[in-house]
């Protein structure tokens, strides 16, 4: 079929086009603006945040320790109610230098986010949050970080009262 | 269970571009239309539409199908929309498949577009939403965040270099020079082009991944006894399967998509293959990124884990090698314009089965071939297999 027909339909126009009026277009910018409910389990989660550790979930049937907390076991099904306060230690899953942001903007100093296996989770049960003080060459797969933290009356029951993940000096616990 | 046989009768696709004139709903008719002109059928022959695309926020349009249905063909007709992410342009077909086999339509139009150039100032921003609005967007991730850790994980498990992975971007750019239709076809790219483009989100660098692009697919399927009487060479829909993962992405192993081998072991049951490796002859995995496609192969069971850069290097998965990976060109090719693109891996298996993939054709005459696509928050399996024979 592809070598049956001799013409494709489409058009292709450039970022030039628009930016020199060769073509019409309508450009406008949609609003949103939400406020989400936490829920029963990730309210829990904000709220040790708040105090300054990292809470878990944990299913007795399944045995396993998961972070964030939630009301449902995914492998069983049963509720989730056993909550556990974790460490806030943990080690180096994987990781990115990402030098765009968001909207493909270009940036010189990387951002540095990584998963962070949770130390008292299961294997492999980690969140995603970023790395800072370290040099980016320095970061690996494997290496042990600690939260640091908001001061606690800076702290406002969110994922950024941890502001990154720091590695772990020799010696340090 | 009594499942009636499906095929694909007809297949037809626009070009894929950065950015095109033509509106999301032009697309969709232009490649509408060619499907059905590729059969000789027209809309009247047509019970049923099913259309997929992938989040509304690319266009900025609430109810994207509603919007897109008239370039469709879907008017006085049952339609419906699916969308799973990026798995959906495999999905799509699926669910044609399942309106025909169970017996309640004997003809389906199968249409998917994209147009994800509207969005500004880049469209990866229209994905921030996929991530968990409490727990995560307040760290203000973007979307190659995933990915680069996804990708780093990959290789850290199994030892493997950039380079290792850059060969798949090099086999599907040189491919796709031989794609009508290809937005990044280029016969003389090099490793060393891939491993020297702009550093993105290491490990990903610029052609590692797959563009912002547009497009359209369409594909007309039909029951046995209407593809019959239009076609002597039906292509057959040999066994679906598609599987969906956690949610909770930093909860599991990023190395392997289980999904991946649930999606495919459905698949393969339903089609009565025991040894894919030996039984598959053409595969066109999901490739928005380079990493993937290797990624995918394994998740598949056609690569042992690990070893699927392996294949690359040692020229296994080239157009003429003994088991072609993306003879298209791939999304890192062709384009991606998410829905469309894993649609056109159907419709290249459809071209390739029937012998009509001019200078893309693999040789020795392929019996059965596998598509897959893979989207959500790193999560879904959408495989589907096609086949010469019912």
């Amino acid at each position: 079929m592809t070598s049956k027909f001799k013409q494709f339909p489409g058009t292709p126009l450039s970022e030039a086009d628009f930016q020199e009026g060769k073509i019409l277009f309508r450009h406008d910018e949609m609003k949103g603006d939400f406020a989400w409910d936490t829920g029963i389990a990730i309210g829990s989660y904000l709220a040790a945040l708040k105090e300054g550790f990292l809470l878990g979930g944990y299913c007795q049937t399944c045995r396993k320790t998961v972070i964030p907390p939630r009301t449902v076991c995914e492998w069983c099904f049963r509720p989730m109610d056993s909550y556990v306060r974790l460490e806030d230690t943990g080690t180096v899953n994987t990781f990115s230098l990402c030098y765009v942001t968001w909207d493909v903007k270009r940036i010189e100093e990387p951002e540095l986010p990584a998963v962070i296996e949770i130390d008292g989770a299961s294997p492999l049960h980690g969140i995603m949050h970023k790395l800072g003080e370290v040099d980016p060459q320095d970061i690996h797969i494997g290496m042990r970080v600690k939260a640091v933290w908001k001061p606690p009356e800076e702290r406002d029951g969110a994922i950024t009262d941890i502001l990154y993940f720091k590695p772990i000096q020799e010696g340090e616990s | 269970m009594s499942m009636r046989k499906v095929a694909v009768v007809g297949a037809g696709m626009t070009k894929f571009v950065r950015r095109a004139q033509e509106t999301a709903k032009e697309l969709t008719w232009h490649a509408t239309r060619m499907a059905l002109e590729s059969c000789e059928m027209t809309l009247d022959d047509i019970e049923a539409v099913c259309l997929g695309t992938a989040p509304d926020s690319f266009d900025g349009v609430h109810m994207k199908a509603e919007y897109l249905s008239d370039g469709a063909g879907a008017w006085g007709k049952p339609f419906m929309r699916s969308y799973v992410g990026g798995g959906t342009g495999v999905f799509t077909p699926i669910q044609g498949w399942y309106h025909v086999a169970s017996g309640l339509f004997d003809a389906v139009l199968v249409v998917c577009e994209e147009k994800m150039s509207s969005y500004y100032p880049h469209a990866q921003a229209a994905f921030l939403t996929i991530f968990d609005h409490t727990t995560e967007r307040p760290l203000k991730p973007n979307l190659l965040w995933i990915f680069a850790m996804e990708m780093n994980r990959y290789m850290h498990t199994y030892g493997l270099s950039k380079e290792d992975i850059a060969r798949v971007a090099v086999k599907n750019k040189r491919n796709a020079a031989d794609h009508p239709c290809a937005l990044l076809g280029d016969a003389n790219i090099t490793v060393e082009d891939i491993l020297n483009s702009e550093v993105l989100a290491w490990p990903v660098n610029r052609l590692d991944v797959s563009p912002v692009t547009d497009g359209a697919v369409a594909l007309v399927l039909a029951a046995e006894h209407v593809a019959k009487r239009i076609t002597d060479k039906p292509v057959w829909i040999q066994g679906v399967g598609w599987n969906l993962d956690t949610a909770y992405w930093t909860n599991r192993d990023l190395a392997y998509p289980r999904y991946v081998e649930y999606a495919a072991r459905m698949a393969y049951e339903m089609a009565g293959i025991k040894e894919p490796r030996k039984e598959i002859h053409i595969v066109e995995p999901y490739d928005p990124f380079d990493y993937k496609e290797c990624h995918h192969l394994e998740g598949l069971l056609l690569a042992d884990r690990g070893q699927a850069p392996q294949l690359v290097a040692d020229g296994v998965t080239l157009r003429d090698g003994n088991m072609p990976v993306c003879p298209s060109g791939g999304l890192l090719g062709v384009g991606n314009p998410i829905a469309a693109a894993g649609l056109m891996k159907v419709a290249e298996l459809f071209w390739q089965l029937r012998g009509e993939a001019g200078a893309r054709q693999v040789p020795g005459q392929p019996k059965r071939g596998l598509a897959q696509a893979w989207g959500d928050l790193m999560q879904v399996g959408t495989v589907i297999i096609l086949g010469t024979n019912p």
